[in-house]
């Protein structure tokens, strides 16, 4: 049999003599693509010579509509980009006008996001990983981790009253502080959480089955992966241990101590077990917010800036000021400096960023979003050349595309 | 483990000489306007450049400015050394009438996607790119969407100030 090298080596040698190739449409609605990706590959038999993806199926035009739209209700739109960590993309929003805006954050407003950004991250790898395990034939432990997800969705909804699309926080803060019920159930989840995944881990990492059809299959070599511009866990299992999060921090994470997992060959395998080690990292990640948040002054969740910040709604009704910044802040009348920005965080898959032209009008002059996934997706074909095609989805699903942030 | 931007500037002129004039940026990135036909060479030798290592190509954005005569058209790239930690921000400018850039997919992969979202919407011609096609929206389309001149809301409404509801 051979190997997937020579096959790469065979079909690369122009010498070889023309071979019918088939032409197969994988997708654009594919059970096993989760989401509208549609690729085009030509193969030989079972082997994927080359591929092309279309995408921009879910353009819905952010970056357009965000062009008439106040700094707040821009917040929306951002929930929709990678809707498996929606809290990661509304605090990077918020981050971004505050460094415009030049707004000082109270740190416990900074371990409060902290606390809820890597709940978010948990809950995204939880998915990825999770469905890596049922595109490999496991259904089992993806049954089983989705409740756990369903208890994280339940603290944001004691947060912010919603689940998927969480629009969460404002522009300096919160929008209210966290109940003592917040706390409580983290603290469930913190106890529980760890055992079940355990259990996956177990059921998979050393699977048999598993590490066949995982390991070797989609590497990306580090050069490669730089020059695609590959961010996030996907860089990180190709050995470059970057992270936003500690190297240009951003709400206090250089105060917290945690690890940056790496992998090697930047294959599937590798994939998995950095998100694994990420998941556990950011468990400690939140444990030790919240200790830092007990620490704190109670009752602060907001910057103390009157200008920027929805005034609370009984004060409103009495206190003209109040009254006067309200409406001020809904009509999105408030004064934004002119000038430039650039914000990442360390978004579930990768860098994360916004790019903000104001003019000093009510409304952004350009705003541009970094979306991980599309950067990375364009690597897909070089990645599933030589591959089988159920590699391909396998491939594709530990890359963790969110058609959502690829089309914006 | 602080490079100051002056250090980079002084740097990159020593080498290349006079290629960049330099913006004022009050958040403390290296913002520099690039003339068209400067900037592959820019770009090229900083990628190739041991001392910074400008590997990471961040992000590609096209901007609009119609009362900026001659060089309405704009590209915004951000250009990071992850080994630095820098991040610089170069502009360059193209007339409405003939929007041509160098293409920079020689140099980073990541710049193949990237430029044909530029081209996408804002119908920028990537001189050199290998398939500089339509990748969001539809083939079909012959506009280029987000320009200033294709406002989000029918400009011929008349019963709504535009003076309150923003542009």
């Amino acid at each position: 049999m051979k190997t997937n090298l020579e096959y790469k080596a065979e079909f690369l040698n122009p010498d070889m003599p023309e071979i019918p190739y088939s032409t197969l449409n994988l997708g654009p609605t594919h059970p096993a693509t989760h989401g509208i990706f549609q690729n085009v590959l030509k193969m030989d038999g079972e082997r994927i010579i080359s591929g092309e993806q279309t995408i921009g199926y879910i353009h819905r035009a952010f970056e357009k509509i965000a062009e008439r739209r106040p700094f707040y209700q821009i917040t929306v739109l951002t929930d929709r980009l990678n809707y498996c960590s929606a809290p990661i993309n509304n605090i990077g929003w918020h981050l971004t006008v505050e460094k415009l805006l030049k707004i000082e954050i109270p740190k416990r407003v900074d371990y409060m996001r902290v606390m809820v950004m890597e709940l978010a991250r948990i809950a995204d790898h939880l998915i990825c990983n999770s469905i890596l395990g049922v595109d490999t034939g496991a259904l089992t432990g993806f049954t089983y981790v989705y409740q756990m997800r369903e208890k994280i969705y339940e603290i944001y909804e004691e947060i912010c009253g919603a689940r998927l699309t969480t629009n969460m926080g404002r522009v300096g803060g919160f929008e209210r502080d966290f109940t003592p019920k917040v706390f409580d159930l983290t603290r469930t989840f913190l106890i529980e959480f760890p055992k079940v995944w355990r259990q996956f881990e177990n059921l998979l990492s050393r699977n048999r089955i598993f590490m066949d059809r995982t390991i070797g299959t989609g590497p990306i070599s580090v050069e490669r992966a730089l020059n695609y511009g590959f961010t996030g866990p996907n860089l990180r299992a190709a050995g470059i241990d970057y992270d936003i999060r500690s190297s240009d921090p951003y709400c206090s994470y250089e105060e917290f101590k945690f690890d940056i997992p790496v992998g090697t060959t930047g294959d599937t395998y590798d994939r998995f077990v950095v998100r694994n080690e990420e998941i556990w990292q950011s468990l400690s990640l939140v444990e030790q917010a919240m200790q830092k948040i007990e620490t704190c002054e109670n009752g602060i969740f907001h910057a103390d800036e009157d200008r920027y910040y929805l005034p609370p709604k009984q004060e409103v009704y009495r206190n003209m000021e109040a009254l006067i910044y309200h409406f001020k802040i809904i009509m999105g009348e408030i004064e934004a400096p002119k000038g430039e920005v650039y914000k990442a965080v360390e978004g579930a898959n990768g860098e994360l960023g916004f790019y903000l032209i104001s003019d000093g009008g009510r409304t952004p002059y350009r705003l541009h979003f970094r979306r991980p996934c599309f950067v990375y997706y364009q690597a897909f074909p070089e990645m599933v050349q030589g591959q089988m095609l159920s590699d391909a989805i396998v491939i594709m699903s530990s890359m963790n595309v969110i058609a959502g942030e690829l089309d914006s | 483990m602080s490079i100051t931007n002056e250090e980079i500037i002084s740097y990159i002129e020593t080498n290349l000489g006079s290629v960049f004039e330099v913006q004022q940026d009050n958040y403390g990135v290296l913002t520099a306007e690039v003339p068209v036909h400067q900037l592959y060479k820019l770009v090229n030798f900083l990628y190739k450049d041991l001392t910074y290592k400008f590997n990471n190509l961040v992000t590609l954005c096209g901007v609009h400015y119609p009362d900026n005569k001659g060089k309405e058209i704009g590209a915004v790239y951000h250009i990071q050394s992850m080994t630095h930690r820098i991040l610089i921000r170069f502009k360059v400018f193209a007339p409405i009438e003939k929007p041509e850039l160098p293409s920079l997919t020689g140099i980073y992969a990541a710049a193949n996607w990237m430029e044909r979202e530029t081209y996408d919407f804002y119908g920028i011609q990537f001189l050199g790119h290998p398939n500089l096609k339509r990748i969001l929206n539809m083939d079909e389309m012959t506009d280029f969407p987000m320009r200033k001149e294709f406002p989000l809301e029918d400009p011929y409404r008349q019963d709504k100030s535009d003076f309150h509801f923003g542009r």
